[in-house]
């Protein structure tokens, strides 16, 4: 089922963006606008879908939009033109009262540099969204503790956000956004600003608590290996355009264009493919030669079992979790599947 | 209609000087005036020296219009006169009327917990209350008439310049109306407001209240101001992104995170005020200013100076009681600050 739906949203910076909305419309790109106008495109022409109970990565570099894509869906921007459905429900159309209703009951967010309010101890920035709900401070307490337990935080509650690391921080962070209970989760870089171990710890915390709680999460990052470990759908984003939707898979092997090529072209290809993606079923498999097999799990990725492929020297038997077999891996395929040949060529002409 | 809106401001501004000058040709005494006015065209030596023709006549207007203030609305400054006068009488009577050390008692208690319980501070401020009346006798009362001048124009102060500030904030149009007003406040001679003072409400302190208020709002108000737009942009939309109301996001995080640059403002307003008590002397309010006055008339150096400590004494409590709560709220806002340091 299709949670949120964003629909030719655009978004023009600047004192008339109504007056040169139409010039984007016809296709000036971004300098031009720029150039005559004095007004900045931030989203052009952007069109997604996203299904209940998956992780949407939206990726791009810095000013390509995301952080504006973002708060499009909770509305702290207001598109130039366009819809955004939430559960069938366009958001464009809200009032003021009916918004902010909206806001505590439907999404939650986290923010980049964490957002938390210095002048409030743990347990009460992890209460806020139910305190503005009007909540009583003994309900509200209750649910936070549950959430900083949940995000093991157990014991900093009567701390101040300033007494605590940024990974602490960024938890507390998670911890309000999960205490409103909403469906949606909107991440805005969250976690950007952590040095890579904790960032490593965080990804790793979302991903189990996802896997209990089922959020519809919309995700921000710059970062590709951070997407490709959390996004069931990657969206990229280029200068206000969306570039390509898809699988962590299909924008790796099948980048759209230069620009997410020259994205995808560093990534450690075999943390990312599966067995089951570059394996050849069993009916097409009479020429492989069977005397020397490994057995792999087809849900694993390639650097799990290659080693072991190496040192044997043999070819790979895929098995589901019944332990069918599903099919075969032998070194053409696996070779074809971590050389970045097709990716290389994209990458000259970008040059 | 693009095109011409970039001109209409240059043509509003030349049609209201020309206007002006129109004016200040046909209000000037005839005297002054060439015969006919093509004359000004064929003999230029008005352009030597400036003409008197050449006057706006600014004079004539302001002072109808304050006679028409005194006579139309003197009740209602009457109202106001009253007000604050009574205000300042049951204050001024219950201090003065108190015995001297249960005052310094209540000023000790005041700021060992307005200063998060510091002792030294708190030691400090003692001594200078004591040493008030310990410089002469006679200052004990004057310092308690000044105070109590200089609390009710902080009250005043913070009653109207927080919420202005607060609307100067959260409008760019008010921003852009009051800031001329606020350069005016500060830039214009007392004595401007302190004459026409005396003429709405009459010598004594009332006129001192309202002195103060004028020279010690603006400090204020721009902090004010200044420290609600300072908050960190990402918390704010923390706080609309859970859904606060406009008033939630204010008074639950804005006023909370600017409060050390409001206290700054208070402490700033309070500083301006006692300077203010000093000058408002001359027009007759009592208090320790006109021990200096006196002093000075009498040319009595000794006398002046021993007034002035008085004064820098009493900035000092109050610099010390607005400053260290200020300080505290700071402190809870930005620890990681101080440890980094």
């Amino acid at each position: 089922m299709t949670k949120i739906e964003i629909k030719n949203v655009y978004k023009i910076f600047g004192d008339q963006p109504s007056k040169v909305l139409p010039m984007v419309q016809d296709g000036a790109t971004k300098e031009e606008i720029l150039e005559k106008t004095g007004h900045t495109v931030g989203l052009d022409n952007v069109s997604l879908s996203i299904e209940e109970g998956e992780t949407f990565v939206c990726m791009g570099l810095s000013g390509s939009g995301k952080s504006t894509l973002i708060r499009h869906i909770n509305r702290l921007i207001d598109p130039t033109a366009g819809d955004v459905l939430v559960e069938g429900t366009n958001v464009m159309d809200l009032d003021q009262k009916k918004l902010i209703e909206f806001r505590r009951h439907k999404m939650s967010m986290v923010f980049q540099r964490f957002g938390l309010f210095p002048h409030k101890t743990v347990i009460e920035n992890v209460g806020y969204g139910l305190e503005v709900q009007g909540q009583k401070p003994e309900e509200r307490n209750k649910v936070a503790m549950e959430k900083i337990e949940a995000v093991g935080l157990t014991g900093f509650e009567h701390q101040y956000p300033n007494q605590l690391s940024g990974g602490m921080q960024q938890r507390v962070g998670l911890a309000r956004a999960l205490a409103t209970n909403t469906d949606i989760m909107l991440m805005d870089e969250a976690f950007s600003a952590l040095d890579p171990l904790i960032r490593s710890d965080m990804q790793k915390q979302l991903i189990e608590l996802q896997s209990k709680l089922k959020k519809t999460i919309v995700f921000i990052t710059h970062d590709l290996d951070e997407s490709l470990k959390l996004g069931d759908h990657i969206g990229i984003l280029n200068h206000g355009k969306l570039v390509q939707v898809g699988t962590p898979i299909d924008i790796i092997m099948k980048p759209a264009d230069d620009y997410v090529a020259a994205f995808v072209k560093d990534v450690n290809r075999a943390k990312v493919i599966k067995a089951k993606i570059i394996m050849r079923p069993v009916n097409s498999s009479d020429d492989i030669d069977k005397s020397n097999l490994v057995k792999v799990h087809e849900d694993q990725f390639i650097d799990e079992f290659l080693p072991k492929v190496v040192c044997s020297n043999a070819n790979c038997e895929i098995v589901d979790k019944e332990g069918n077999t599903k099919g075969y891996l032998t070194e053409k395929e696996l070779s074809k599947a971590l050389t970045k040949e097709h990716m290389v060529n994209a990458v000259k002409s970008v040059q | 209609m693009q095109k011409y809106k970039k001109f209409i401001k240059p043509i509003v501004y030349t049609i209201t000087f020309i206007f002006f000058i129109i004016i200040s040709y046909r209000s000037a005494k005839p005297r002054y005036k060439p015969e006919h006015f093509t004359d000004i065209f064929n003999d230029f030596s008005w352009l030597q020296n400036w003409p008197k023709w050449l006057d706006f006549p600014l004079m004539q207007p302001l002072n109808s219009g304050f006679d028409f203030l005194i006579v139309k609305y003197g009740l209602f400054f009457e109202g106001i006169n009253n007000f604050l006068l009574g205000l300042y009488t049951t204050m001024k009577n219950s201090l003065v009327g108190l015995p001297w050390p249960i005052v310094i008692a209540i000023v000790i208690i005041i700021t060992y917990f307005a200063s998060g319980k510091k002792t030294n501070t708190t030691i400090m401020v003692a001594f200078c209350t004591f040493f008030l009346g310990f410089l002469s006798p006679r200052y004990w009362d004057k310092c308690i008439m000044t105070t109590c001048i200089v609390l009710i124009g902080m009250l005043m102060c913070i009653v109207i310049g927080i919420p202005v500030g607060i609307a100067m904030a959260r409008n760019k149009r008010v921003r852009n109306a009051l800031l001329p007003i606020l350069d005016l406040m500060q830039t214009i001679p007392s004595f401007c407001y302190l004459i026409p003072g005396i003429l709405l409400f009459g010598l004594g302190a009332v006129p001192a209240i309202i002195a103060i208020f004028v020279y010690a709002v603006p400090p204020l108000i721009r902090l004010t101001d200044l420290g609600i737009r300072l908050v960190d942009k990402e918390v704010i939309e923390a706080s609309e992104a859970f859904g606060a109301s406009k008033k939630q996001t204010l008074w639950g995080v804005q006023i909370p995170l600017a409060l050390p640059n409001i206290m700054q403002g208070v402490n700033q307003c309070t500083m301006m005020s006692l300077a203010m008590v000093v000058i408002a002397s001359m027009i007759g309010t009592r208090g320790i200013g006109d021990e200096v006055l006196l002093g000075l008339q009498q040319l009595n150096v000794g006398m002046a100076t021993e007034a002035g400590i008085a004064i820098v004494l009493l900035a000092i409590i109050f610099d010390r009681i607005t400053q260290s709560y200020g300080e505290k709220i700071q402190e809870r806002i930005q620890v990681k600050k101080k440890v980094d340091l």
